[in-house]
């Protein structure tokens, strides 16, 4: 059965158009699914809904959200924060906002640990410790003592990413987490949240929009436009032959690094007419509009 | 780029350290008033009126700073004045500082109805004329030193309540927060735990404005008589009374009032110098 499997998940701008439309997918325990799509697909949307950090102007409307058998969507709020923080993390997009700039490092990892799962503090500094080492961080307890901005890019992801390990959760929503960085700690960045997800099977959403990093760390990925999946399928099926137009196209536009005369090659516009005549038709379907 | 950083650091550190050497000072001059003051702040002598400061001819051994046209003494006067003007400018500026931050930061990270009804309250509050509003408040409850603090605080929130609104909702959209929320905080650990340390800066630079504001308020309510009652010696009290007789005896208006302009002073430059010392992210 699978971890985490959403089910015609339905949200909505409040008092405006739909942002996600009836969106299903399944997540297995240990899995690693990709989710690509231009901006504004809604692909950061589909994580904030199931971590519930949905900004305040959306909502939910309609559809599941079964995190481990248990509808989230059904649960008191409280309830809800508990059940998904004891099992959800969260590797967000820019290191640079996502550390509080005005607390020190060590407290930042181990604050949760101790206040919301009740750890005892020397056990948590030891966890924040032996993470920071795992993800390559020399001298773990100096950097413990540093405040974020005496820290690189690079090293503040790698903090992130050790912090949403910390507490062994069962999904990790990764939410663009190289987006921000340059392509050379891009790489490695990569390389260590795959690590870190192999080491601790650990379930993965990977939003990304880039489906170069995709191909290398996911193994199954959903293609969205406007808020629906157009395309659902495995890493390996996906890239020898998409079977959506818009899917195709989208992969066609991926630059090719060994041909630099290759300028950049658009979604063509009868394809980008075709997805949307598909969108407007389901929301006639099922009467979002 | 290194030594930028610490030339800027030096600078801040002579403005904190002269404001603070004089804040100290008046400190002190409050606590010891009936100790160090030469002379009874109260004692009248019609005999010694208007004598000028001791480096003037005319002068009297003794009277450091002159005295005014009852020939009560200038400088005594001042030090114990500056027990009223410490206490306006701590209580009523703390308890604004509170008010004002409290319901600041909830209309910027609650937002919503929340920030609806704070937002218009202050728009609508911020409309009254302060003075006349202060005065007439004044005038309502009665004069006494839990009025004038209860007017500042009345007046001034909006200030405080404003400007951590605005800083709040920038800090509430940070992915620090969203992260915060995952792992399950409610909304009072995070405005208290993640987004109350990332505007303290800020409040701690306008709590120090507003002390001296307060203390400026203060010495308005006196200078209209609607302060303590008028046996209690005030900057304010001492300005208002010196400005009858600015042509005879300019020195019972002056000195009060360098009094009154360093300790403003003072309380701005210490809050800017706080902050360029003990701003993280600055630092």
């Amino acid at each position: 059965m699978s971890y985490l499997e959403i089910d015609r998940l339905t949200v909505r701008l409040r008092g405006g158009g739909p942002l996600l439309r009836a969106v299903s997918l399944q997540v297995a325990a240990g899995e690693v699914r990709g989710l690509v799509g231009e901006s504004g697909a809604g692909k950061s949307m589909i994580g904030k809904a199931v971590l519930g950090i949905l900004p305040k102007a959306a909502e939910v409307v309609s559809g599941r959200i079964v995190l481990d058998g248990v509808d989230l969507l059904a649960l008191p709020p409280a309830e809800r924060r508990r059940r998904v923080g004891a099992s959800c993390a969260l590797i967000p997009q820019d290191p640079l906002t996502a550390l509080n700039p005005s607390r020190r490092i060590g407290p930042q990892i181990t604050d949760r640990l101790v206040d919301i799962l009740g750890w005892d503090r020397a056990r948590a500094v030891g966890r924040a410790h032996a993470l920071l080492a795992e993800v390559h961080i020399p001298d773990p307890d100096r950097v413990m003592r540093c405040y974020p901005h005496e820290l690189s890019g690079g090293m503040r992801q790698r903090i992130l990413i050790a912090s949403a390990f910390a507490a062994e959760p069962k999904l990790i929503v990764a939410d663009e987490p190289t987006t921000a960085l340059d392509v050379t700690v891009q790489k490695q960045i990569l390389k260590l949240i795959k690590e870190m997800q192999v080491r601790h099977g650990t379930a993965l959403l990977f939003v990304s929009h880039d489906l170069g990093v995709v191909s290398k760390v996911c193994q199954s990925l959903s293609v969205l436009y406007a808020g629906m999946v157009l395309e659902e399928a495995s890493v390996a099926d996906f890239f020898r032959a998409p079977k959506h137009p818009y899917a195709a196209a989208l992969l066609a536009a991926t630059p090719k690094y060994t041909d630099p005369t290759a300028g950049l090659i658009p979604v063509p516009e009868a394809t980008l007419v075709a997805a949307r005549a598909e969108v407007a038709d389901a929301d006639r379907r099922t009467g979002h509009v | 780029m290194l030594d930028g950083r610490g030339a800027v650091r030096r600078r801040a550190g002579v403005r904190l350290w002269l404001s603070a050497v004089w804040l100290g000072l008046l400190v002190a001059a409050a606590l010891l008033a009936p100790w160090i003051a030469p002379k009874d702040p109260l004692a009248q002598d019609l005999f010694l009126g208007r004598l000028p400061p001791v480096w003037v001819a005319g002068s009297e051994p003794g009277y450091l700073l002159g005295t005014d046209s009852l020939g009560r003494d200038v400088f005594s006067r001042i030090l114990y004045g500056a027990r009223i003007a410490l206490v306006v400018a701590l209580v009523a500026g703390t308890v604004t500082c509170v008010l004002g931050a409290a319901l600041g930061l909830m209309a910027g990270y609650l937002r919503g109805w929340v920030d609806v009804l704070i937002s218009r309250f202050i728009d609508i509050w911020m409309a009254f004329p302060p003075v006349l509003f202060s005065i007439l408040l004044i005038a309502v409850i009665g004069p006494g030193l839990g009025s004038i603090i209860l007017a500042i605080v009345i007046i001034d929130w909006t200030r405080f309540a404003r400007v951590v609104r605005a800083e709040a909702m920038a800090q509430g959209a940070m992915d620090y927060v969203a992260s915060a929320r995952v792992a399950g905080r409610g909304r009072i650990g995070i405005m208290l735990r993640e987004i109350l340390p990332n505007v303290l800066p800020t409040v701690v630079v306008l709590l120090t404005l507003e002390m001296g504001i307060a203390v400026i308020v203060e010495a308005i309510l006196s200078f209209v008589n609607l302060s303590i009652s008028t046996d209690d010696p005030t900057w304010g009290g001492m300005i208002a009374e010196g400005r009858a007789s600015v042509h005879q005896a300019w020195w019972v208006l002056v000195f009060p009032l360098i009094t009154l302009f360093l300790t403003v002073l003072s309380f701005s430059q210490l809050g800017e110098g706080l902050k360029d010392r003990f701003d993280p992210v600055l630092r």
